[in-house]
Order: structure tokens, then C-alpha cells, then sequence
């Protein structure tokens, strides 16, 4: 029976994957899919529609999911399709997360007006317990409508100060008026807010191209002329220029040979430019076919605009195309929340296997472990083939990377040895660093376009790399002996075979780490003076770096000159943790104010957490021998 | 070798000093990282690791005190500390091989950053589309230079550094045929004509102002404090007197912030003085071509800066155009050329100019240290996989 453990593991772990991948959409006739497979120009390149609806709800309100008051839920193509199409609609939904205080106060939230109502006694009995929302953090447009003006006025204060300067509530309102601005400029990207028949506003104005602007320009000349005609001509390219300057995306794609990325035009411009040629931008009325049918809710209309319009730039944009279907398909997929749950399923089994079935369930992390990775590795291949370039390019994808490289070395351990140590820290480590990565990517599109400075592939590709593998494996020292201190002071668990088998890793994989991070610093300077003229110019950035080569070479040089011992080194690789995450992220907010007063974001605090918990864990390694639990164990020969 | 000596070289060459001497390293870093925030990169330079002792004012008063060591003390005990420990215990081994080069390459990337640190040479070359300058500029030095226009095919210049400026110490110079007497220096400053003063400015809290010639009696000095932002440059003012052998010829107000020299005649030559961005002629010239700034399709987001150069040698053996742009500097008779800021709705750019006899040393010191961890490491595996096909064995 327990032979067929691993084999029920795996199964379980692939119907978990298959589910998650292969989730059923909502429940409609709208073809949602094509509608979100459309490519579009934005932030510097062409992305498909699901990405846009994703990244910009995921900056808006920390989520894609969007509930609404009924109980319902939209997904984010659907809310793509109400801000583009339905604003007035849209603009009900809770979708502006805020947590400051005092921002709440000033668009008139208090606690009684934020308190939530649950029909349900077992879900009001949860609220309680903290399981359940007991409050509401987001809020919709509507509900912030009466506050613009205000919200407009202390942005702009905020904002004339430079970042470090700004407290906890300036930095809040400066980041709700750019959600704002965000979410008024998406509205205009393709039909005009105000008008609900966009379409029918289109084809008249095809329909009288050139007796409206005979009018127009009879008018201006003081003749005679059809006064109604002229001016509804005035106010169609009133309500174009609004859209040419509003708009956020850039979404018809230049007419004719042109396949240009630098010549797609946002729908303002695009029609601004009909009056000139007296042709209404084919592109322009395909999207407002779409807000007619999808305000009319006709499916069939739609799914055929949708089609047609695929048709159309499949022909011309293969390329782009194929990238933007790859993107959507990545986009549902997954791939990192889905090594995310399989880490921790990781984690809890190879836990367990020291508990009961030690071997069956040793295979089945490892199995599992495998899978996890392999999910992992997909989800990186396929963002460098979309972006066409190496794994790491900024913050997140290098969160993605540490624990892409630290899983790795995890699966090495647990093959040389079979033990369910390299598991555990393999799920811990996947766990905790796609946790990071899915915190990063908050802050908007995460395949974003490199700076001028870092455009470099070949930098990108070797100091980056080696530096992150070097991050990686130091983290892993941490987590390795974190759990070494774990089993040996709360548990039984330790004994001295064990105990002299993760003496080993550490040291192994210190050894790995110092490698990696000596290279990676000297190959960062060498890149630093290929660009810049100066080999090493103790930047924050640089600086991190050598510590984490400072710090692995005194755990080398301490071990070798037996300095520190067992408890000692474990010790010291969890100190390790800290000098990293200083590195990581520190380094990166020492520009954002610890010399502003009040300064408590999300990520300083995280990181402040992070450093006291591992503190503590070393505390906890320094309890006197004698009082380990697996004291007797470690003892015995 | 007696006890006395003996004791010095077990100190020297103890693992226990290395461990020691890189958790001081750790917290100089670490500190000068903080003190970033405030000080600005060049002068945590000076003050923390291009120095013996870090100093700090005794609370309360003015008189520093040294409060930890600084990076030339620590870098200068850590090679005294590799080289002992290596005379000492030096065996030719293939087993140690590893530890030596790696070793080796340490000491390697210490020298070349004391190079770099002593040597190291940057100035700024500013150049408008289709100018030529066969100078560079400092970022952080200015001198005060006196130029004898007189002869039609060249100008004689006598440049005086800003030390003796701020010191103020009379100077006379064989060229010259008057003294210079500097009156006043403010190392950083504000200057602005006093006729066009803004509203509300207290004329009073203006530094004094006693020149006498050229533009300085119609200009207010508003003194500032020195800023240590990386971004921004100090630029200083000085009230400057010549003095010739029939006495006074007047105080002039210099000021990088004035562009064009001040002209003046004396015994009957054309004179003009100025305070100006220190600067380092070449043997070659550089005309700006063309520069673009390349973005992303539909935003704002720099996707290249380029500058295209002539370079031209004085004595006509250089004439060749070159492409300097992200990662892709000149270099040209031990100078390197990088992008460094650019101004496309102006067009000018700026170049950094960089002359450093020790780049090559961290690039040998980068092979050895790969070398000898890489070397070092799979020898621990491979021993490791033989002690375990062994114990697999038995």
C-alpha cells in the first residue's frame, strides 16, 4: 500500500495543476477569451488585452478578482470590458484599494461606514475570528467621485515634494491619484465615456464627412451654413481630443504595409486624423461595434466583431499575435500560483514524512518538489521568450529567479541525500519567494521595458544571473539551518547522523554561495565599468552585494579555523538571511526615506519582520544544549 | 625568531584576524551605506573608506574624534594579514592551489582599487550638436585662470586651483605682471544680478560685496551650504584683487556661474579673468555629429542614448568618427568616452571622460578568483563523492 504513496501524490499534484490550469471561465455566451487575446500598445510594447485588465486590477485593488455587492464576480476581462464599454457601470464596482487612515477620513470613511454587514452568523462568526473580512478596504469610483477635487488638490501637494520627503499619507494620496488617473485614462483608451452610442456617433460622422466640415468651415468663415451640423461636428472633435489626450492604451494598429510598433495610435489621435482623409479608422469602429454589442449584451454580435477583427490583424501581425496569445494563455495558466500551492504541498509532506512513512512520503516531496520546479521553470521560459530576454530584468522576476535557483539546488541535496531535508527547505523557499514575487507584482505590468542603461542582454545575462544564483544559495543556507535549529531545539526529531548530514549542506552550499556572489559582484563592476567608467563606486546596490561576499567568506574562514562549530555556523547562515534580504531589498529603500519620519510601507515593514524573526531564531539557537529536545539524540553515538 | 616576534607573526597571520578585520569591513560598509542618505556617494568616499580612521565630532563640540577604523586601515591590516598568513604557511600543493589563486586575486583587486582610488582621473566633456572642445572638464575642481589675450595667434593662461583661492594666499607668478590677492571665498553660492532680485529678499542677509570692476558691483552673492547631493555641483564665488606694482587695479567678483570671462586692459595688454570648471586639454579633439535619444514605441521610457563623435588628433595622425552609446564607450589614447547625460530637446550631451592606469587589474583579479573557488570547490566534491561511493560501498 504505501509504495503507491508517491505515485497517489503526484496524481493528486497534476489534478491539482490540470484543475487550476483548465479552470472553466464564467459562465457566458461573450467570447471573452478572443476579446482578451487582442493586442494592444502600452507601457512600451504590444500586450494582449487579458494582460491589461490583470495588471492594472492588480495595481488598482492587490487582486484580479472583482466581487461585487451581489456576490457575484468578474473576472478581468469582463471588467476590462465594463471600464472600456460601461463605464457608468464600472464605475459601481469596489475596485480602489486604500488602507491609510487618514486617506479613509478624508473621502469620508469611518469605522461605522467601512463596517461590513454579513447576512450569514458562520460567516459573521468568522469575521470575528479574522477569517473573513470585517471591514471594506476598497471602494468604488462613485463612492470617491464626491472627494476628486480634494483628492486632486493633496496629490498635487504630495507629489511637489520629492519622494523621500513625503510621510505615510502623502505617499497614499500620491498613490490613489495616480490609481485614479490610471483608471479615467483607461476609460478613454477606446470609445468616449460619455457617449453611449459611440458606433452610431461614428457612422453618421462617416455617413456626413463632407458636408459637416463644408459646415464647419462656413461657420468659421462667417457664411451660411447648417448650424446644427457644424456644431455637432465641433463636439465630436472635442470628445476625440479628449480621448487623443485621456487615453492610457494604444490600441489600433497602423492601416496599410505599416507594421510598425511605433506607429499604432491611441483611438483619439487615430480619429482625429478622419477628418483628414474623410475616413472613419476602420479599427476605431470595430471597438465601437464591441461596446455597442457589449452594452446591447448580443453575444453573437460581438463574438463576430471579435472574429473579424482577429481575422484582420492575424494576417498582417502574426508575430505580434502569436505573442499576445501566448501571453493570455500564460496569463491564465498561472504557472507561479500554481507552484505556489504545490510548494506548499511540498513543504507539509516532507514535514510529515518525519512524523510517519518516512520513506513514501520522503519520494512523494521530491516527486512533487519536481513538479513544482518544472512549473516554475515553464512559467520563467515562456516570460523570456515574451520578453526576449534573460530570466532576471527587475525586482519581481528576480524573486521569481531566487527561488527557481534555490529549488534546484534543493533537488540536488535531496538526491545525494534522501532525508526530506532538501524538500522541506525546497517548499519553504518556493513558498516564501513566490509570496515575494506575487507582492511585487502589485505594482503593475511585470514584463516591463528595460532602461536605456541596463539594455545590455549579454550583462544581464552573466552578472545577474550569477548574482541572484548567489542570493539564492545563501538564502538556502539560512533556511537549511533554520530548520536544523528547528528540529533540534523543538523537536526530537535531530540526531547526530542527521546532525552531521546538514552540517554538510550549510557548508556546501556556503561554499556555492560564496562562489556565485564573489563572481557575481566583480562581473557587476566589470559591467559597471563598461558602462560607466568606474569599476567600483560603492552604490547601495554595490555595496549589498559585497556584504553578502563578506559575510559567506567569514562563515568559510570561521569554519576553517574552527572558530565556530556546528551551532555556530547555523547561526551564522541565518544571519546570512538578513545580510541578503538587506541586499535584495534593503538597499533598494534606503533611497524611499529612512530619514523621513513616519515612513512604514508594506515592504519596509515586511523587511524590518523578516529580520527580527530570523534574529529571534538565532536567540532560539543559543538556548543551552542540555534544554534541545533532541538534546539525548544529538548525544548518542 | 624570538617570543616577541613570534607573537606578532601568530597575530598576523591568524584566521581569527581575518575573521575580525571582515566583520569590521562589514559594519564600515554597512555604515557608509546609511550615511549615503545624507553625505552623497563622493563624500562617503573620503570619508569612510578612503581614509585611516573614520572621524566624527565629539558630541557637542567641534573636534573630531576617530570613532572606527576606515577602509584604507582595514584594507592596509587585511593584505598585511593575507601576506603573513601565506609566507607562514605556504606549502606548494595541488590541494591549496585553489585558496592560493583565490588568494592571489584578492590581493590583486586591493592593489587595483588602491590604484584606482589614487589614480583614477574623471572629468566632463559637454558638448552641443556640431561643437568641437579638445578639453574636458572636472565635475568637482574649478580654478580661477588669468589669460593673456594679447598675442592674435594665442592665449597665454596662468590657472590658479580653488585650494589657494580658499585659502586665501596672495599668489604671484612669472607670466603675471600683478599680484592676485583673493578677498573673499564662499565655496558655494548663489549669484544673481541686483536689479532683478526677487520680492521679499532681505538685501542684508547677502554675503558683502566689494568688488569694483567688470560685473561684480551690480551683482548680490547669496551664500549656500555646501551640498553633498550627487546630482548638484558646488559652485563657488570669490572676490579676487589684482595688485600691480603702481597699486590696486580693482577687486573683480568671479564665479563659475558666469559664463563669459571678464575682460580688462592692463600696461596696455588685453587681459580677461574668470573662475571656471577646472580643465584638462588633450592632444585631440571632439566634435559632437549627431545625438539621439531613442524611447519605446508609445512611451516615454529611454530605450537608448547615442552620441556619434569625430575624434580628431592635433598633430593629424586620428580622424575617425565612433559611436558612443549605453555600454558602448571610446576609447582613445587611454581615455574612455561614456554616455553619460543628455539633453535632446536642447541638444547637448554629456560625456564622462575617464582615465584609470589600474582598469585592467579587477578583470585579472575577476579570472583568478573564479579560477580558485571553482577549483577549490570541486575538489571539496569530488572528495565528498568519493567519501560517499565508499561509504555506499561498505
Amino acid at each position: 500500500m504505501k509504495r503507491f504513496i508517491p505515485i497517489l501524490a503526484v496524481i493528486a499534484a497534476l489534478l491539482l495543476v490540470a484543475r487550476t490550469a483548465f479552470a472553466p471561465g464564467p459562465d457566458t455566451e461573450f467570447d471573452l477569451d478572443g476579446f482578451g487575446r487582442l493586442p494592444v500598445l502600452a507601457d512600451g510594447r504590444i500586450k494582449p488585452l487579458d494582460t491589461v485588465g490583470r495588471t492594472t486590477l492588480l495595481s488598482l485593488q492587490a487582486r484580479q478578482t472583482v466581487y461585487l455587492a451581489d456576490g457575484g464576480k468578474l473576472t478581468p476581462n469582463q471588467w476590462l470590458l465594463d471600464v472600456l464599454f460601461r463605464p457608468e457601470v464600472a464605475d459601481t464596482y469596489r475596485t480602489f484599494r486604500i488602507d491609510n487612515l487618514d486617506v479613509l477620513q478624508m473621502i469620508g470613511q469611518d469605522e461605522e461606514t467601512r463596517k461590513r454587514v454579513y447576512e450569514s452568523a458562520f460567516v459573521r462568526f468568522m469575521a470575528v475570528l479574522g477569517f473573513a473580512p470585517s471591514h471594506y478596504s476598497r471602494f468604488s469610483f462613485d463612492q470617491l467621485a464626491p472627494f476628486l477635487a480634494e483628492i486632486d488638490r493633496q496629490g498635487e501637494l504630495a507629489a511637489s515634494l520629492e519622494a523621500p520627503q513625503r510621510d505615510s499619507f502623502q505617499r497614499a494620496i500620491v498613490k490613489l491619484r495616480s490609481k485614479l488617473v490610471l483608471y479615467q485614462q483607461l476609460k478613454h483608451s477606446a470609445v468616449f465615456p460619455g457617449d453611449e452610442d459611440f458606433l452610431t456617433t461614428l457612422q453618421s460622422l462617416q455617413d456626413n464627412f463632407a458636408e459637416g466640415i463644408a459646415a464647419v468651415r462656413a461657420r468659421s468663415n462667417g457664411e451660411e451654413h447648417d448650424e446644427e451640423l457644424a456644431s455637432r461636428m465641433i463636439d465630436v472633435g472635442q470628445m476625440f481630443l479628449a480621448m487623443d489626450q485621456m487615453a492610457y492604451l494604444i490600441p489600433l494598429p497602423p492601416l496599410g504595409e505599416d507594421t510598425s510598433d511605433h506607429n499604432w495610435q491611441k483611438t483619439g489621435r487615430a480619429l482625429l486624423n478622419s477628418f483628414q482623409s474623410g475616413l472613419v479608422n476602420p479599427y476605431a469602429l470595430a471597438y465601437a461595434g464591441m461596446a455597442r454589442s457589449w452594452r446591447d449584451q448580443t453575444p453573437e454580435t460581438f463574438n463576430t466583431i471579435v472574429g473579424l477583427y482577429t481575422a484582420q490583424l492575424d494576417t498582417k501581425f502574426g508575430d505580434q499575435m502569436k505573442k499576445a496569445n501566448t501571453e493570455r494563455a500564460f496569463n491564465q495558466t498561472e504557472p507561479f500560483y500554481l507552484s505556489l500551492l504545490l510548494y506548499v504541498f511540498v513543504f507539509l509532506v516532507a514535514i510529515a514524512s518525519w512524523l510517519v512513512w518516512p520513506e513514501a512520503l520522503q519520494k512523494s516531496a521530491y516527486y512533487v518538489l519536481w513538479l513544482a520546479w518544472i512549473a516554475t521553470t515553464a512559467g520563467i521560459i515562456t516570460r523570456m521568450w515574451l520578453e526576449g530576454r534573460p530570466p532576471v530584468t527587475n525586482l519581481y522576476s528576480s524573486a521569481l529567479f531566487v527561488g527557481w535557483g534555490s529549488v534546484a539546488l534543493c533537488l540536488f541535496l535531496e538526491r545525494v541525500y534522501p532525508n526530506a531535508i532538501g524538500a522541506t527547505a525546497g517548499g519553504l523557499t518556493g513558498f516564501a519567494t513566490m509570496i515575494v514575487a506575487h507582492q511585487l507584482s502589485l505594482s503593475g505590468d511585470t514584463l516591463e521595458m528595460m532602461r536605456a542603461v541596463l539594455d545590455s542582454n549579454f550583462w544581464l545575462a552573466t552578472h545577474v544571473i550569477v548574482i541572484t544564483i548567489g542570493y539564492s544559495a545563501t538564502f538556502l543556507a539560512g533556511f537549511l539551518a533554520i530548520i536544523y535549529v528547528f528540529r533540534g531545539v523543538l523537536t526530537r526529531s535531530l540526531d547526530r547522523d542527521t546532525s552531521k548530514i546538514m552540517e554538510r549542506m550549510v557548508y556546501g552550499i556556503v561554499c556555492f554561495a560564496t562562489l556565485f556572489s564573489l563572481v557575481g559582484t566583480i562581473l557587476g563592476g566589470i559591467w559597471a565599468d563598461q558602462s560607466w567608467g568606474r569599476f567600483w563606486g560603492w552604490d547601495p546596490k554595490e555595496n549589498g552585494a559585497l556584504l553578502i561576499v563578506m559575510w559567506n567568506a567569514i562563515i568559510l574562514h570561521a569554519r576553517w579555523g574552527g572558530l565556530a562549530r556546528a551551532r555556530g555556523i547555523m547561526a551564522m547562515a541565518i544571519f546570512g538571511n538578513i545580510v541578503t534580504s538587506w541586499s535584495w531589498f534593503g538597499t533598494n529603500m534606503l533611497g524611499v526615506g529612512l530619514h523621513s519620519y513616519g515612513f512604514m510601507d508594506a515592504a519596509f515593514n515586511a523587511l524590518v519582520a523578516f529580520v527580527a524573526a530570523n534574529l529571534a531564531i538565532i536567540a532560539l539557537a543559543y538556548v543551552p544544549r542540555s534544554k534541545w529536545l533532541s538534546a539525548t539524540r544529538l548525544a548518542q553515538a | 625568531m624570538n617570543e616577541v616576534t613570534k607573537s606578532f607573526v601568530v597575530f598576523f597571520s591568524s584566521l581569527k584576524l581575518t575573521v575580525a578585520l571582515l566583520a569590521f569591513s562589514m559594519v564600515l560598509v554597512f555604515v557608509a551605506t546609511l550615511a549615503q542618505v545624507n553625505l552623497g556617494i563622493y563624500g562617503v568616499q573620503e570619508k569612510f573608506f578612503k581614509s585611516f580612521f573614520v572621524l566624527a565630532n565629539f558630541p557637542g563640540t567641534e573636534i573630531p574624534v576617530p570613532v572606527m577604523p576606515g577602509g584604507y586601515l582595514i584594507g592596509g591590516f587585511l593584505m598585511i594579514n593575507l601576506l603573513a598568513a601565506h609566507l607562514t604557511r605556504f606549502k606548494l600543493e595541488w590541494k591549496k592551489a585553489g585558496i592560493h589563486l583565490t588568494h592571489f586575486g584578492l590581493i590583486v583587486l586591493l592593489v587595483g582599487e588602491l590604484i584606482t582610488g589614487l589614480l583614477q582621473e574623471d572629468f566632463s566633456l559637454r558638448l552641443e550638436e556640431g561643437e568641437t572642445r579638445s578639453y574636458s572638464e572636472s565635475f568637482r575642481r574649478n580654478e580661477v585662470v588669468l589669460i593673456n589675450k594679447s598675442d592674435p595667434d594665442h592665449d597665454d593662461v596662468v590657472a590658479i586651483p580653488e585650494s589657494f583661492i580658499a585659502d586665501q594666499q596672495p599668489v604671484q607668478h612669472g607670466k603675471l605682471p600683478f599680484q592676485i590677492i583673493p578677498r573673499a571665498y564662499y565655496p558655494n553660492a548663489n549669484i544673481g544680478m541686483l536689479s532683478s532680485l526677487p520680492e521679499g529678499i532681505d538685501q542684508s542677509a547677502l554675503a558683502p560685496n566689494f568688488s569694483t570692476m567688470g560685473i561684480g558691483p551690480r551683482l548680490g552673492i547669496s551664500p549656500l551650504p555646501l551640498s553633498y547631493n550627487d546630482q548638484e555641483r558646488n559652485l563657488p564665488t570669490a572676490l579676487v584683487e589684482l595688485v600691480g606694482t603702481e597699486g590696486s587695479l580693482g577687486t573683480w567678483l568671479v564665479s563659475p556661474m558666469l559664463i563669459a570671462p571678464q575682460p580688462f586692459q592692463y600696461a596696455g595688454q588685453s587681459w580677461e579673468i574668470a573662475f571656471r570648471f577646472e580643465r584638462e586639454y588633450k592632444d585631440f579633439a571632439v566634435n559632437l555629429i549627431e545625438l539621439s535619444h531613442d524611447v519605446y514605441a508609445g512611451s516615454n521610457i529611454p530605450k537608448n542614448f547615442s552620441s556619434l563623435v569625430r575624434v580628431t588628433a592635433l598633430d593629424g595622425s586620428e580622424d575617425r568618427e565612433s559611436l558612443i552609446y549605453m555600454n558602448h564607450p571610446l576609447r582613445y589614447q587611454g581615455y574612455t568616452f561614456y554616455q553619460y547625460q543628455m539633453d535632446s530637446a536642447n541638444g547637448f550631451s554629456v560625456l564622462q571622460v575617464v582615465r584609470n592606469p589600474g582598469r585592467a587589474l579587477p578583470y585579472i583579479a575577476c579570472l583568478l578568483m573564479t579560477l580558485g573557488l571553482t577549483w577549490q570547490f570541486t575538489m571539496h566534491l569530488y572528495k565528498f563523492s568519493q567519501r560517499r561511493r565508499a561509504a555506499s560501498a561498505t
